[in-house]
This record gives C-alpha cells, structure tokens and sequence, in this order.
C-alpha cells in the first residue's frame, strides 16, 4: 500500500485499484471545528480534480475534490455519528470514502509524503 | 480541497488596502490567525472557534473590534442647532432624549426606508445632547461619514476617531474582571457608558456588546491598547476571541449583521427592528425613510427576518432557498452551527404569511432538503445586567 497527497490536501492510500480518500491533519487544522461532512453515496462516479465531499466547520464549507476517476465503493458511517473525527483522526478513523481506480497513471502527478511535507512548510 | 473565504462586510469602494490595527502585533504574538475583514488584517481565531465561543460564554472572551467607525458629533456653544435634533433627521430614534451616559441602537435610513447601517449612538456628557458619540459598522464607516457628512448642517463637527482602539470583553465573568482593574465599572447597568481612566491611559466604557452576554466595550487611545488588553488576559478568566467566535455568538444571540442580515433592500419593520423606531418619532416624523417605516407598520410587509432552527447537522448558509413545498419563500442571511445549542440555526427572510413561529420549512442546500422550523430569537437566552432587582 502506498499513500500519495495532492495539494489541494487530500489524502489517497491506495491498495491495488482500490483507494481510501481522507483529507490531510493540515486541511483539519485549517478547517476548524467541523460538524458536518457530506460524502458520497456508492456507486457514485468520481472524476479527478472534481467535487466529491462538503466539509462544514463552524466557519464555512469546503468542497473535497476527488484526486482519481473512478466509483465509490462505500463511505465511511463514523462520520455521520461522530464528524469530529475528521479533527481528532484525518489520516486514519477520519477516512471520507472508498473508490477505485480508473486509471493508475493519476497517482503520477501526486505527491509523495515527504513531499507534501516540503509542500506544506511552504505555505 | 478548497476552503471558502469566510464572509465578509460589505466593501466600500472607497476603503484602502488592508489596513493594520493597533494590536496587530498583539494577535499575532497572541497566536491569532489573521484574515481580510471589512478592510482590515483581524483575528479570525486563537485556538479555535468552538473553544473561543464556550470560553465567552462560561467566563470572558476578549474582542479587538477596532475596526469599526468610532465617530463623535458635536454642535458647540450658541450653535443654531443641537448635535442630536440634527442626527435625529437620519435616524428614527429618540436621540434628543437621550441622557447623558445613555446609549440607543438606531439606523441611518435612506429615503425608502432602506437600511444603510445599523449602530449606536451615545450621549457622550452633555445634557444637552451636544456631543454624540456613535460607532459604526467597520465596512460601513466610510459610507456612513459621507452620507452623514452631506445631510448633517454645517456648523455640526463630525470627527473620525482613527487613533482610538475598541476592545470588547464579553462573558458572565467580564463584570468582575473589568471592575477589578477598573474599580466602578461593574456599576454600570447595560447600555450605559462612562469615562474611567486605567494607569493614567483614558477609557470611555460601555456596557454593551455583540454577543448576548453581559459585557463591556472599551474604547481607548491606541498607544494604550496592547498594555490593557496585556493585563486583561493576564486575569485567566479572560482569553482572546476572534472574529469567527464573534459571528457564532451573535448569531445564537438572534443579533442582525449589516451587509448580510440588514442591507439597503431591507427596512427596520421587515428587519424586526421595531424596536429601534421610537413611537415619538413615529408619530411627529421628521426623518429619512418615515413615510415607508409608518406604512409597513400599519400595512404589514411583504416579508420578515425571523429565526430558523434546523433539524439534523448540516448548517445552512447564506443564500441558502427557503422552501415551502416547492415554492422559494425565502432567503438564508446567516447561518451556521450553534455550538452552545449543537445543532444549526439561521436566520432568514421569509414571506410573511409563512413567517409565524413554529411554521415548517425547509432549506435547500446543494439540492438536499433540511427540515427547518421558525423560531423565536435570540435562539440562546440574553444575559444583559440591567441593575440589582
């Protein structure tokens, strides 16, 4: 398994052609206090670099954007209970969905960890 | 992904690049994140937001709001006119009766009765009303100086106090905190102001704010500032509280924000700001906008501001479509998550037919429907000090 990052501050951890989406600990800590996430439903279609999740905090709402084409296999129910895990856990119980992979050659121009890092610390 | 900026104040096109306010240095050594607001780099959030709004609303939050218009009106000695018989030709309040040391919300009104700012106007010691002072909204401030600098006389001053900065310490525990670096405070009753003076630096303090809770607004010279926002946190009942917090906690306080709640297009009877039309002044007339606020009130009007609470999680935001079956009766002006109610509550203008409490609505956001329920406000109880019983 492999994790790659965008800058746009998901996350995509990808296991064969299968992923799981979430958003970076930095997107949390930009976001705030979130209280609402809406994800999407299975079955629903992705396409790369489009709308795929509404993150509400108590200060706005932000789009998610898909970082592959491809389907939704399931979103994660925690987060209809509990959206606080998206601050207390991003990168792990804090997953937003599952999906699989069109087209592997999209994971090219994401970024690696340690590159996202660097990315970050430039912000 | 992508976060939405925060909304802001109406623009003016006059405002200047972003402006920096005395305690910029104070926020950011203070952890404060800062965005754009009304034309000035302020402090969204320390923390965070949830944290700064619980923190007000158990103990006492500390606002820098220096970014709003503090003006004074004045008539000097033997002038034709009084400095409050003159502004009362813009607003509908009882400014000429208004004591010394006493304040009154009002609105400047254009000559449809469409709202131009919403403020607070103080008689400032004379009991003669010849010196007024009033704050404005921050967007508003340069609007309101021209607007009021062409319909005021001549002869009346109007000054705008750029080098004086306004805290707001807001909270169940402001009351013991301030008067214990300022002894006396803590005598004021709401809506009252008075001169103190703290380590030789002026302070003109009113007991008034934007959240619902009992509180203070202090306005100071600048220099002054960082030293006395210093010793107010140094009282660990006190932290600072950004503007995110702020729009929380007046939201919960059914408290209208110009520019989103209140515009041009909207007037006082549609806006529930009744209130602000003294029934003296409805009757003799005499200002901006009478004519429409007296035929409103007798007529009723086509749609009204009223409280929404919200059923499940997902907030509804500004622009949101307020829904009766498949009819839009509606618009969100604000909305948000209620923190010290947890669930959302907005506010909204809706066809007044639809507009009576406990009527049942819903909201569109991004094609899903919210069930949603008119509510009295403010949706958490004001807590003002208006004296002993």
């Amino acid at each position: 398994m492999s994790r790659y990052y965008t800058e746009d501050h998901e996350w995509i951890e990808v296991d064969g052609d299968a992923a799981t989406v979430g958003i970076t600990d930095y997107a949390q800590g930009q976001l705030g206090d979130i209280v609402f996430v809406e994800l999407p439903a299975a079955g629903t279609k992705l396409t790369k670099g489009k709308d795929a999740a509404v993150v509400e905090s108590v200060k706005a709402a932000s789009d998610v954007y898909s970082p592959v084409t491809g389907e939704v296999t399931e979103a994660n129910p925690a987060l209809e209970e509990d959206p606080a895990l998206v601050n207390t856990a991003p990168e792990t119980e804090g997953w937003f969905f599952r999906a699989t992979i069109d087209d592997m050659g999209e994971l090219d121009g994401l970024m690696s960890e340690a590159k996202y890092k660097e990315f970050v610390a430039g912000l | 992904m992508n976060e939405a900026a925060m909304d802001t104040e109406t623009e003016t096109a006059e405002a200047p690049e972003t402006g920096t306010l005395p305690l910029d240095a104070w926020h950011r050594a203070n952890g404060a994140r800062m965005v754009e607001f009304a034309g000035y780099s302020m402090p969204i959030q320390y923390t965070g937001i949830v944290a700064e709004h619980d923190w007000t609303r158990e103990s006492a939050g500390l606002f820098d709001v220096s970014h709003m218009g503090q003006l004074t009106i004045s008539s000097g000695e033997g002038a034709e006119e009084n400095a409050a018989t003159a502004l009362e030709r813009l607003l509908p309040g009882n400014i000429a009766g208004l004591k010394p040391g006493r304040m009154r919300y009002s609105l400047l009104l254009n000559d449809d009765g469409g709202i131009l700012d919403d403020l607070i106007v103080t008689n400032l010691g004379s009991d003669t009303g010849q010196t007024l002072g009033i704050v404005v909204n921050g967007a508003m401030k340069w609007d309101d100086i021209a607007h009021l600098r062409e319909h005021l006389p001549d002869a009346i001053t109007l000054n705008l106090h750029d080098d004086r900065a306004l805290l707001a310490l807001q909270g169940p525990k402001a009351a013991a905190v301030l008067d214990n670096l300022v002894p006396g405070t803590r005598q004021l009753t709401f809506m009252t102001a008075a001169a103190f003076e703290w380590q030789g630096v002026p302070l003109w303090v009113s007991r008034a704010g934007y959240t619902g809770e009992d509180g203070f607004e202090i306005s100071l010279p600048e220099d002054g500032a960082a030293a006395f926002a210093d010793a107010l946190i140094a009282d660990d009942r006190v932290k600072p509280v950004g503007l995110g917090a702020r729009d929380s906690l007046r939201l919960e306080a059914g408290l209208p924000l110009y520019g989103h709640d209140l515009s041009p297009e909207t007037d006082p009877v549609s806006a529930g700001l009744g209130f602000a039309l003294s029934k003296k002044r409805r009757e003799s007339g005499g200002w901006m906008g009478h004519g429409t606020c007296v035929t409103r009130l007798a007529d009723g009007c086509a749609e009204r501001r009223v409280g929404l609470v919200l059923s499940g999680r997902l907030p509804a935001r500004e622009g949101a479509a307020v829904m009766h079956g498949e009819t839009q009766v509606g618009r969100v002006t604000s909305g948000g998550f209620s923190p010290t109610l947890g669930h959302p509550v907005a506010m909204a203008y809706v066809a007044s037919e639809h507009a009576a409490e406990g009527t049942e609505l819903t909201l569109d956001v991004r094609g899903r429907r919210l069930d949603a329920r008119v509510a009295p406000m403010p949706f958490v109880p004001h807590k003002y000090y208006r004296g002993e019983a």
